[in-house]
């Protein structure tokens, strides 16, 4: 392998796992404060289809992103209504906001765009584009690797990236981040000193709308010019997979994201190719790779992944 | 997943599931309104679709088949206190097992021992795929939430090599194995019926809808009327009485994953035996998310679940008749109704169950006073 394609193979890790991390982070957010987010994929499905379809319609790029958002955000209150103010089962609610979004998104994009649940491709004009255009040929060798890597990329990107930053110092660096994880581990100590449980957990469902919107909003804006069924694919369980495999903490996310988005990226470049001592590598065994390296860390046989103590147990108030 | 609040019996099981359901129904006819589309004539269509001919009937009742297999396998999880995500892989797996022991000895076996052999096959790779989060769960506290979800992709992904890789007929496009010798098809039910004298146009539905009617009877034998069902609900109900009461919790825990898993797995009989004679990839189709769906409406109990399937699968089948007959609706519309239903009965059942008995008391409390008993 030469400079040109490590540099590429980077850069595509980088562009899958954006969506990934941005989705890890809404699922720490929420689980730090002990409501389990099963809905992501769900959430992200949702948004995505909002912001092609509001992109598509209006042909404005920030209304696309606002009505993404607040969709996301709804997703999360209708969350936190049901788990949270009403104690119901955070699992099911997961798996019923995902169920829905999967058929909804098609039924809507069916009766607005009649083009078999896909949205219209968006116009190059309201896609994120990259916000430095380098030309690798004209750099000196050693540096086009490098900036094939890292240059090039949309805000998004870099934003992810950011976005890991500030969930870190939010969480750990502030008084609401330290009431957060409290209220996760807790929740009955952070009512007895007088902060609401209730408040806190809608706070983190907030924050966890708006991050996973982040993530449909790039599946439509930036990785694909528009909507299809089913396009998250998955992304929301690997991010939960990879916030597991991070132990639930930003920076451990991050690397699982990274990890995830490079086998992701390089099981396309794998197909085929014989590695020594290992032969050819069916390209099913790396999909499936996150998944099994996951199971395996939850089992507690190679480090240990402990979940916040009171994840999935809503908080009843003594009277 | 809530109990209702201290309700009589028939609100609880009868009344409950049943607003749950219009609620669910309602949202959904508000949005065929939104989409354009006329809920009146939807319904009428869709009544006719499922019930309104022989034909309709058998694909109903085949689909209802996965449906109770795939909700017992939720509700016998959850009866032992889990929640099991995992029907998906397990019924991939189930057909990857019926389909091996077809493939391995279809031709040399009669149906009499062929058929059994793959029941078995199917139940045993359902079970083993459980019993591994099971397992996790019991003893290492991997929670098996997480753990089923993992095992979805990882099932759908060894199903995906091995067809493409070590069974894909060679010189076939698709993606399927080699069909299977004659017997290892089960029989449908309008051959039988032929047999017996009786017209019936040829549908899916196959002998397996027996065995779905034979798997919820065992179930709830096991449950409610056998000594180890009486244990392993004692774990889902409170493992720490349980413990007290001198049953282990682990290896009540493993053995509710596997029983659900054995179960799930049979949906590959369905499905792989029952219809399409070989292996193929997409034969589950999300009938294991459907199972959740059907396990809340079915209140966690055989009759309920049975009731629930018929219901789902009639949701399916009309739902692929309207999709002929009115341009702009699909199956996803079915879809939606599916999250909606686990929606309104599961993650919001503490909205309402109490809402209900507030209701039932006030009720209740204006109502004549009943003389006092014995």
């Amino acid at each position: 392998m030469d400079e040109i394609q490590i540099g590429a193979l980077v850069a595509s890790t980088l562009r899958v796992a954006t969506p990934l991390i941005l989705c890890a982070l809404a699922g720490i957010l929420s689980e730090r404060a002990g409501v389990i987010d099963l809905g992501l994929e769900g959430k992200m499905l949702m948004t995505a289809f909002t912001a092609a379809a509001v992109a598509a319609t209006s042909g404005s790029l920030a209304l696309a992103l606002l009505s993404a958002l607040a969709v996301g955000v709804a997703m999360s209150m209708l969350h936190g209504w049901g788990c949270v103010r009403h104690a119901g089962d955070q699992v099911v609610m997961g798996m019923a906001l995902t169920m829905t979004a999967a058929g909804l998104t098609v039924v809507l994009a069916l009766a607005a765009f009649h083009l078999g649940g896909q949205t219209p491709a968006l116009p190059d004009a309201l896609r994120l584009k990259p916000l430095w255009s380098v030309d690798p040929a004209t750099l000196p060798r050693g540096l086009r690797g490098v900036s094939l890597a890292l240059l090039g990329h949309n805000v998004m990107v870099y934003a992810s990236f950011a976005a890991v930053g500030a969930v870190w110092w939010v969480l750990y660096r502030t008084r609401f981040g330290l009431r957060l994880r409290a209220t996760g581990e807790n929740p009955a100590m952070v009512d007895a000193a007088g902060v609401s449980v209730r408040r806190m957990r809608f706070a983190a469902l907030g924050l966890n709308g708006a991050l996973a919107s982040l993530a449909g909003c790039y599946l439509v804006l930036a990785l694909n010019a528009s909507f299809s069924p089913n396009m998250t694919a998955g992304r929301g369980y690997m991010a939960l997979a990879a916030m597991i495999f991070g132990k639930w903490h930003p920076l451990g996310a991050l690397a699982a994201c990274l990890l995830f988005g490079f086998l992701d990226a390089a099981s396309i470049q794998l197909q085929g190719v014989s590695l020594p001592g290992l032969g050819a590598v069916p390209v099913q065994a790396v999909q499936a790779l996150p998944y099994v390296m996951t199971v395996v860390l939850l089992a507690g046989f190679v480090g240990r992944s402990r979940a916040p103590a009171a994840l999935g147990r809503p908080y009843l108030k003594e009277r | 997943m809530a109990d209702g609040q201290d309700l009589p019996r028939w609100m609880e099981l009868a009344l409950l599931p049943a607003l749950n359901l219009a609620l669910a129904m309602a949202v959904s006819g508000v949005l065929l309104w939104a989409v354009g589309q006329d809920p009146a004539q939807v319904l009428a269509l869709w009544v006719k679709g499922a019930f309104g001919s022989r034909t309709g009937i058998g694909y109903t009742l085949y689909y209802a088949t996965t449906f109770v297999f795939t909700g017992l396998a939720v509700s016998v999880a959850f009866h032992g206190g889990l929640f099991n995500i995992g029907g998906e892989g397990q019924a991939m797996m189930g057909g990857l097992g019926a389909g091996l022991a077809a493939l391995a000895w279809s031709a040399q076996l009669p149906a009499a021992l062929m058929l059994p052999l793959m029941v078995l096959a199917a139940m045993l790779f359902g079970a083993t795929w459980a019993a591994v989060p099971g397992a996790l769960q019991a003893w290492r506290g991997s929670h098996v939430v997480i753990t089923t979800i993992m095992f979805n992709f990882i099932a759908s992904a060894l199903l995906a090599y091995l067809l493409v890789n070590v069974l894909k007929a060679p010189g076939n496009m698709t993606v399927e194995s080699r069909a299977f010798a004659d017997s290892a098809l089960l029989p449908g039910v309008h051959v039988v019926l032929q047999a017996l004298g009786v017209d019936w146009p040829p549908t899916p539905l196959n002998l397996s809808v027996v065995l779905a009617l034979g798997a919820a009877v065992g179930v709830w034998l096991y449950l409610w009327k056998s000594q180890p069902g009486y244990a392993l609900r004692v774990v889902g109900f409170s493992p720490s009485a349980a413990l007290y009461a001198g049953i282990a919790p682990p290896w009540q825990v493993l053995r509710s994953m596997v029983l659900a898993g054995a179960l799930a797995g049979l949906v590959g009989v369905n499905e792989i035996a029952g219809v399409h004679g070989r292996l193929l990839l997409d034969f589950v189709a999300g009938a294991g998310f459907a199972g959740i769906a059907v396990a809340l409406i079915g209140r966690n109990h055989p009759l309920g679940i049975w009731l629930a399937a018929l219901l789902f699968g009639a949701l399916y089948q009309g739902g692929a008749e309207i999709a002929f007959e009115v341009s702009g609706f699909s199956r996803d519309m079915v879809f939606t109704l599916q999250g909606l239903i686990v929606l309104f009965a599961g993650a919001l059942a503490q909205v309402f169950a109490p809402a209900l008995g507030r209701l039932h008391r006030r009720l209740a409390l204006r109502g004549p006073v009943e003389p006092a008993r014995g």
